[in-house]
């Protein structure tokens, strides 16, 4: 990088930040401004004007474009449903959403559960923060950092030569021969569910712990003067307590586990049998050139999203009645 | 990640809060606290168990990054001891390296500032803007307006990309190209796509963050404001902002994380190249180079990690608050 790059750069992005400036100073200048007659009306259309333009044109209308495409070949032409029965039908595509499911299976279940037993174990115990601090961290790192990083734990050398990655030397320490972990179908899938799951129990930790501290003192105390074992105790008074919590991390992690797509770029680029959904869905509309099935990807993930959400959505909206 | 309802962000924040302030001192008398801790030693090990097993991979790049290469690729980490040897040539290496097959990562990171920093602006900006009007105007479709920008959060941005990758190309392209040839200085690739398609992304749930905040500033301070004459405008500047600083805080701390680890976006926006590309984008690039040179990767991907830890060590609290918000978000 020289330095003329350098400054351009920090010109570009001084030139980006006055032009932002200018444009909000406009519009809250116009807005004191305000005629009398009819004042409100305008004034909010100046306050809504540019986040709801943005979200039109660049949210809104794509979204609805993308239906659209979705029913098209690489030409253009309407060709109806054939971008679906392509991706029901081909072997290919239907590893992707094999995979696709056996990630959303794996990763919400196990990172809560994981997750759930961390919170209960290290509530109250002495380092409570170190031991959230540890796991929490991979939550604040990208997904490709953690694919570099478990990558490195997969590498593999040949068994004549000392191995660097981790887990190949735990092979081999057990008398084993190491394996090309990244190359080996199925088991590659489940090594990059791992790496999800590393990242995303930090986050279920952190909610749920704060759920569990939540729960009335008073209720744990009434169930161990009652003679509850821990396991009982833990079945009756805690879960039951944390069940809103429980609800946001799994939905949470299903979505985010939905839309991955980072982890397989980095680890395997979706070779070897690993791709995945939103990974198909890159490849396809900007690698081989098939907007289309690009878009029958895209909309596929919607439709896989919504009902998350709305389930997700009655639960709270119950949960509030009660309360 | 999209989505969530902001009731439960509020309830869940609320109880960090409350837990926060109870501190640790829940459990009653140390009799109490030595029994338990008697009866759950298994747990401990667990999650002893699990902390190590967490916190090993990483550690194990990090110790890496400072090996010289021949050890790296010839000896595993945890014989450090055995094969001593220490140095910071890697990471001399991927961040000022000229050579054209260096990474050179100084570019990628000035870029990766660029993109995050005026991002964070500009959505903060709009978002609270926008969720200042929904709350505090009255208008007839108000609610309706609302619903379709909680609705939004559900669209995944892959719904977003090819469309307006072509919006970008039609219209944006041949504005910058003008720009490149006024200013000579400023590349014909600059960042305003990769800023506005972020700036999209990250609005509704900005919006929807905020907008539950703001509709909550007692309403008696509104119309004292506005008994007293002051506008829109100035309500907005002189008693919403100020007010709504923590909630500003944490939405700008998760979205400035979530743009600089995003990849996505990167990969169709920036183009690829070293004037706009951020750091993820060349790291992935790395990491998919055959014969690929771990004092490479490791220097590399710690010089990528460095500001999210940064962030996230000294922002903790307001880090939670921003992620259990924004958890749902992307």
């Amino acid at each position: 990088m020289t330095t003329a790059d350098l400054l351009g750069k920090i010109f570009q992005i001084l030139l980006g930040l006055a032009i932002f400036a200018a444009v909000i100073g406009l519009i809250l200048f116009l807005i004191d401004r305000a005629p009398k007659r009819g004042r409100d009306w305008y004034q909010l259309v100046l306050f809504l004007a540019p986040a709801c333009i943005l979200l039109a044109v660049g949210l809104l209308y794509p979204a609805v474009r993308t239906a659209f495409t979705s029913f098209t070949n690489r030409a253009g032409d309407f060709i109806g449903f054939d971008n679906y029965v392509w991706m029901f039908t081909q072997p290919e595509a239907l590893q992707t959403l094999g995979n696709t499911i056996l990630w959303v299976v794996l990763v919400p279940t196990l990172s809560t559960a994981v997750g759930l037993a961390y919170a209960v174990f290290i509530d109250r115990s002495r380092g409570e923060r170190i031991y959230k601090s540890l796991v929490f961290m991979p939550v604040a790192i990208s997904f490709v950092g953690a694919g570099i990083i478990w990558k490195f734990v997969y590498e593999y050398r040949p068994a004549a030569r000392p191995q660097i990655g981790l887990l190949n030397q735990v092979v081999v320490w057990f008398g084993g021969e190491p394996v090309l972990w990244l190359q080996e179908p199925i088991v590659n899938t489940i090594l990059l569910i791992i790496v999800m799951i590393w990242v995303q129990t930090g986050f279920a930790v952190v909610v749920l712990s704060a759920s569990i501290k939540g729960i009335p003192s008073e209720q744990l105390e009434a169930a161990e003067l009652d003679g509850a074992t821990n396991w009982q105790r833990f079945r009756n008074v805690t879960l039951p307590g944390i069940r809103g919590g429980l609800v946001v991390v799994v939905t949470t992690i299903t979505i985010a586990t939905l839309k991955v797509f980072d982890i397989v770029r980095v680890m395997t680029g979706g070779n070897f049998n690993t791709s995945v959904i939103a990974n198909e869905m890159y490849t396809q509309a900007f690698r081989a050139a098939e907007p289309g099935r690009g878009a029958a990807l895209a909309l596929v993930l919607f439709l896989l999203v919504v009902p998350v959400v709305v389930y997700n959505i009655r639960v709270l909206r119950k949960q509030r009645e009660i309360r | 990640m999209s989505q969530t309802t902001g009731s439960t962000d509020r309830a869940v924040v609320r109880e960090l809060d409350a837990a926060a302030r109870r501190g640790y001192n829940l459990d009653g008398t140390k009799a109490a606290r030595v029994k338990r801790r008697l009866t759950s030693r298994r747990g401990t090990a667990f999650a002893l168990l699990i902390a190590v097993l967490w916190t090993v991979p990483t550690f194990g790049l990090f110790v890496s990054s400072f090996r010289p290469a021949e050890l790296i690729n010839t000896t595993g980490w945890w014989t450090a001891f055995e094969n001593w040897g220490w140095t910071l040539d890697n990471y001399n290496e991927v961040l000022f390296s000229a050579s054209s097959s260096a990474p050179q990562l100084g570019s990628y990171f000035v870029n990766s500032l660029a993109i995050t920093i005026p991002v964070v602006v500009f959505a903060t900006v709009l978002a609270a803007m926008a969720a200042y009007a929904l709350a505090w105007i009255k208008f007839p479709f108000a609610d309706w307006v609302f619903v379709i920008i909680f609705a939004l959060q559900i669209v995944p941005l892959q719904m977003a990309l090819i469309p307006l990758l072509q919006i970008f190309t039609t219209t944006l392209k041949p504005a910058q190209e003008w720009l490149h040839g006024v200013v000579p200085i400023i590349p014909d690739e600059t960042y305003v796509q990769v800023w506005i398609a972020h700036t999209i992304f990250g609005l509704p749930l900005a919006i929807f963050l905020l907008h539950n905040f703001i509709s909550e500033i007692p309403r008696e301070l509104m119309e004292a404001a506005r008994v007293d004459g002051a506008t829109h405008g100035q309500i907005f500047l002189r008693i919403v902002v100020p007010l709504s600083v923590p909630i500003l805080a944490s939405f700008a701390i998760f979205q400035f994380l979530w743009v600089w680890n995003d990849l996505l976006v990167a990969l169709v926006f920036s183009g690829g190249t070293a004037d706009v590309a951020p750091l993820t984008q060349r790291l992935a690039e790395l990491a998919g180079q055959r014969g690929q040179t771990w004092q490479r990767l490791t220097a590399a991907a710690f010089v990528s990690l460095v500001v999210p830890l940064i962030v996230f060590f000294s922002l903790q609290r307001y880090f939670v608050r921003g992620l259990l918000a924004g958890s749902t978000k992307g």
